[in-house]
């Protein structure tokens, strides 16, 4: 049950690739990540995103190329991968006939925790979940669905953690209560892979961003080095009216609805930066 | 990997059990078919239906000769439940989670299947309650009924792992369930209902070389107090055939779907 401590990159992934019948969905995809961070790998629908994550999950065999997890391989040590790894999968993967600490309970159990109805307590409360607790999953808001899903996937506290796609779908309100879950995530030495089509979600969260596009990446670097491979910015004057996201955010004000236990309460204009439509 | 099985089995049986305790309905509606034939072949169909004992055929007296095939068109119904839970965890993201975790591979299987080894003897328990009311009765003692229920255990596994395999594999809700009404059409066609002495050629055939009327005709000696005789060792190894190899082919499908 212990978490072994592995020396090297906790993710690194070379030369995937993987085909489903003439779908030749990863061309030969490497990247590593580092301990601690926040990666993100930006693409579109059928960039083969997911496929990565599947892969790394032990979730899918790679046709050719190798991954590790942990310092494990995915295809010859699932076990120690999955004792390493969490996912959170596109759909969030809670049980809707359960109530909330049922959900976290039952995860509990299965990674064979000594006291899981104490770390489903202390979980709710981190989550702003006590209240909704007995109720069940089913009659939950999409954020608390998502909020659950991602507590599920704290649970034992796994060193690598796997995020696909976590705000598709998400009102704007629970999309930043997300966000600020990742961070925290992060700033306790997890390890965070995410998958997003959303740039800005990219750059709000990761240090390093790769682009998966149609089953290669692209480019990979930190935001800045990103954009020092592309042509300068040019200065340019522009009215900056407020984005649809900020006047949507400060009518419904939701201020302290989310990130309770944060207690940082990032305001919505703080959330939502400006950010400039060209190039 | 079987370090946890047992643990991780009883978890995850757990978990299903409450989804059943929480929609009653799925054991209600399991039994209501079943009592609905029943209700119907003894009370419309059967005085016209003669048993071949030369007195005609009272309506306790078809109660006990009907109840087997009923028993076991019970559990035929209630393993597309079983189908149609594992297809929901499919289409969830629950399934996936569970095998990105440290859980023992064949506990998610299995969890479902005790599981509606449960539901299906609670819905046995109702339609049996119906049948004693419309007038069964059985001399039958404590050995003869634990032989019915291992025999019932026995059929409701078999028919489960079948179930597994559309759960696994189906793109449609539909297609999930869909599979168990050949099975619950099967009884129709052996001695369930009336003798097989009164069918067409081809037909008796049939039906005299199903499980079916094998399974049924132990169950009607043993609650009769009769010997059941060959009949008990076809209808065993019908059942322990089927379930072993619809747990082999279950378990390949399981390993080609998740890798």
């Amino acid at each position: 049950m212990s978490t072994h401590a592995v020396t090297g990159p906790p993710i690194s992934a070379k030369g995937l690739e993987k085909s489903y019948k003439d779908l030749h969905v990863l061309r030969g995809v490497d990247f590593e990540v580092e301990r601690g961070s926040v990666f993100a790998l930006l693409g579109s629908n059928g960039a083969g995103k997911t496929t990565v994550v599947k892969i790394l999950a032990t979730l899918l065999k790679a046709d050719a190329g190798t991954a590790r997890v942990n310092g494990f391989d995915v295809a010859a040590q699932a076990g120690d991968v999955r004792e390493s790894i969490s996912l959170t999968g596109q759909f969030a993967a809670v049980d809707e006939i359960l109530t909330g600490r049922e959900n976290l309970v039952l995860v509990g159990r299965l990674r064979h925790l000594p006291s899981p109805g104490a770390v489903a307590d202390d979980l709710l409360a981190r989550f702003s979940l006590t209240g909704a607790a007995g109720r069940r999953v089913a009659t939950y808001s999409g954020g608390m669905r998502r909020r659950l899903d991602i507590a599920m996937s704290l649970i034992g506290d796994p060193p690598v953690i796997f995020l696909d796609e976590p705000t598709t779908g998400l009102d704007p309100q629970a999309r930043i209560e997300v966000w600020e879950t990742v961070r925290g995530l992060a700033s306790n030495g997890t390890t965070v892979l995410l998958t997003t089509q959303y740039l800005e979600e990219a750059e709000q969260l990761a240090e390093r961003i790769a682009i998966l596009h149609r089953g290669r990446i692209l480019v990979n670097g930190t935001l800045a080095e990103l954009k020092k491979q592309f042509p300068p910015a040019r200065v340019e004057y522009v009215e900056k009216q407020p984005a649809l996201e900020e006047i949507f955010l400060s009518l419904t004000g939701d201020d302290d609805k989310h990130a309770a236990g944060t207690g940082t309460g990032t305001g919505p204009s703080a959330a939502a930066p400006a950010r400039k439509e060209h190039g | 990997m079987n370090t946890n099985f047992l643990g991780d089995t009883a978890t995850l049986t757990g978990r299903s059990l409450r989804h059943i305790a929480r929609s009653p309905d799925t054991i209600i509606t399991t039994a209501v078919m079943p009592v609905a034939f029943m209700l119907l072949f003894v009370y419309v169909f059967g005085g016209a239906i003669d048993l071949g004992s030369g007195s005609g055929t009272g309506t306790a007296d078809y109660v006990n000769y009907l109840l087997p095939g009923i028993l076991l068109i019970t559990i035929a119904s209630g393993i597309a439940y079983t189908a149609f839970r594992l297809f929901q965890d499919m289409q969830g993201g629950i399934f996936e989670r569970f095998q990105s975790m440290p859980v023992a591979r064949s506990s998610v299987l299995w969890a479902h299947v005790l599981t509606s080894l449960v539901a299906n003897l609670v819905s046995l328990g109702i339609v049996v309650g119906v049948a004693l009311l419309m007038g069964f009765r059985s001399g039958a003692g404590i050995g003869a009924w634990l032989a019915v229920t291992g025999l019932l255990v026995v059929f409701t596994l078999a028919l489960t792992w079948m179930a597994v395999i559309p759960g696994l594999t189906a793109k449609t809700v539909d297609g999930a369930s869909a599979f168990s009404y050949p099975l619950i059409f099967l009884p129709f066609l052996s001695s369930a209902f009336v003798p097989t002495e009164s069918m067409p050629g081809p037909v008796r055939w049939f039906a005299e070389h199903q499980p079916v009327t094998s399974i049924v005709n132990t169950i009607r000696d043993l609650l009769a107090q009769e010997p059941a005789g060959g009949d008990a060792w076809s209808a065993l190894a019908w059942c322990v055939v089927t379930l072993v190899l619809f747990y082999a082919l279950a378990m390949v499908v399981y390993r080609r779907r998740t890798g």
